[in-house]
């Protein structure tokens, strides 16, 4: 299914282009910096598959701002397949790759880093994974977009767009990574594939 | 698919999805705490008819570092010697709400039988079946060449094999030509004329009865399998004079060693029979992945047991295609 695929009877509604994403990149970066006074001790996790370049582009505007940081040092990724509360509903799930920098995170303070925040399940088995990997001194939450219907008390510290949408609509993040070009969009109810 | 009876079962983008699984389950274990919750509430059944110590052990870690919990049974001290048959077995464990059967019997298709007959109506793992497979030993030898030899990624093209020693009784041997070509290797198979089997012309593969010129056309691994003497009737069987002549002639000594190009891993399934298929000094020596194999067995079996368990089970078999691995 193509990204600009409208199927008949719904549509697909671009809410942030590839500017407005960038732009909530740079600003999250700076909101990071600002509520921890700096990048001492800071580990950037993107969670797989779109969280992880969100966390690569959140890392390098980090570094473009914060005198000694170096993104590579800082970044990593964190699956949370093995960790997921739903695996029996759906089918068998390809797992990730998880790769924390070379000083580990303990006593580090942790931004996890996704696409989108929805229910708050894939954030509660990210907690857990957390857990097994060793003790953050604190973690926080940065999301592109919140889409609000949440299943868990769990709420984002950084958020690039808050979308109010129905439960039964669908968003989509694409980004120049994984998907050839960077666009949030929200697909109707009928028409959106499946 | 839904159960792992065959290495000819799996298909190529198949054995690739599980050890590119396996790699990511190999990782976890590096770390402290290498417990999983993924299968948290599953009751894992190991049912070995045959004695084993690594296979068993094996299986039942990989069960418990993913959480699930496991039932150990083996035929002695169990009703099977007061005549218990498989079929009844197979109905008290799926009574006690076995969510996998992982089984090793001396007979060549029990575990074809026991997943295919009824009796039970969840996953069945082949832990070896008398002489005709062993699958997740052949995805963990693959999964050992890989990480060496191919870079830890993608298939084994242009890879060659030689797997040395008693094909006849090994179903190692049978997985691995199966699991290796489909995966893109070349395998070559050396032993005596008595112990490859009637028919080995037809399988993928190449065979030789000397082990001297199959050292020099230079392969990228290694394989020794047991001389399974518990397989041969009388001393030998008759398949071979004696001891010391099979060691001359197919043993791995320091000689043929120090022959094979420096890149070249040594494996062995093990229980290695020192001093006859393979010498203390090739099994000890540095190119030896013996010892890595057992490891890479944990993850394998993992990556295994996740991918036919985790995923939702096929009651609803109309969207299988859907299904990674199931």
């Amino acid at each position: 299914m193509g990204p600009d695929m409208r199927a008949p009877g719904g549509e697909a509604a671009e809410v942030l282009g590839p500017a407005d994403i960038g732009r909530a990149l740079v600003r999250i970066a700076h909101e990071i910096l600002e509520r921890n006074r700096g990048a001492d001790g800071l580990v950037v996790l993107g969670i797989p598959t779109r969280g992880l370049p969100l966390a690569n582009r959140l890392a390098a505007n980090l570094a473009a701002v914060e005198p000694g940081v170096e993104a590579e040092q800082i970044t990593g990724s964190l699956d949370v397949t093995m960790y997921r509360d739903d695996l029996a509903h759906h089918p068998t799930r390809t797992i990730g790759a998880t790769h924390v920098p070379p000083d580990g995170i303990d006593g580090k303070v942790v931004v996890l880093v996704d696409d989108v925040l929805y229910s708050g399940r894939t954030i509660r088995a990210a907690l857990d994974a957390l857990n097994d990997l060793g003790r953050p001194r604190a973690v926080q939450l940065a999301v592109l977009v919140d889409r609000g219907h949440r299943e868990l008390p769990i709420r984002a510290d950084f958020v690039g767009k808050n979308l109010p949408t129905a439960s039964t609509e669908r968003v989509r993040v694409l980004l120049a990574e994984t998907d050839g070009r960077d666009g949030v969009l929200i697909e109707g109810p009928t028409g959106a594939g499946r | 698919m839904r159960h792992l009876l065959s290495a000819k079962d799996l298909s190529h983008d198949e054995a690739v999805l599980v050890l590119d699984t396996a790699a990511q389950m190999a990782a976890t274990q590096a770390r402290e705490i290498k417990k999983l919750p993924t299968l948290r509430g599953r009751t894992v059944v190991n049912l070995f008819f045959e004695d084993s110590t690594r296979t068993r052990i094996s299986f039942e870690t990989a069960a418990k570092r993913l959480s699930a919990d496991v039932l150990n049974f083996s035929a002695k001290g169990s009703s099977v010697s007061k005549g218990e048959s498989l079929k009844d077995t197979a109905q008290t464990l799926q009574a006690m709400g076995a969510d996998a059967v992982v089984v090793r019997h001396q007979s060549s298709g029990a575990p074809h039988r026991l997943a295919h007959a009824g009796w039970i109506d969840c996953p069945v793992i082949n832990a070896g079946d008398g002489t005709h497979q062993h699958p997740t030993q052949s995805l963990l030898d693959a999964f050992t060449i890989r990480r060496h030899l191919a870079g830890g990624a993608g298939d084994l093209a242009g890879l060659h094999v030689t797997i040395v020693g008693d094909v006849l009784h090994s179903r190692v041997a049978r997985s691995n030509v199966e699991l290796l070509t489909t995966l893109g290797a070349r395998v070559t198979l050396v032993a005596p004329p008595t112990l490859l089997p009637v028919g080995v012309e037809s399988w993928p593969a190449t065979t030789s009865y000397h082990l001297d010129d199959a050292v020099a056309d230079r392969p990228d691994a290694v394989m020794m399998l047991r001389v399974q003497r518990e397989r041969m009737s009388s001393a030998g069987g008759g398949f071979f004079p004696s001891g010391l002549e099979y060691s001359r002639l197919y043993g791995l000594d320091q000689r043929r060693l120090d022959a094979l190009p420096d890149h070249t891993i040594v494996m062995h399934p093990g229980p290695m029979n020192r001093g006859l298929e393979i010498s203390a000094a090739a099994a000890d020596s540095p190119r030896s992945v013996v010892v890595e194999q057992v490891a890479n067995g944990v993850a394998v079996r993992m990556a295994v047991l996740y991918l036919l368990l985790a995923g939702a089970q096929a009651t609803a078999p109309a969207d299988d295609e859907t299904r990674v691995l199931a």
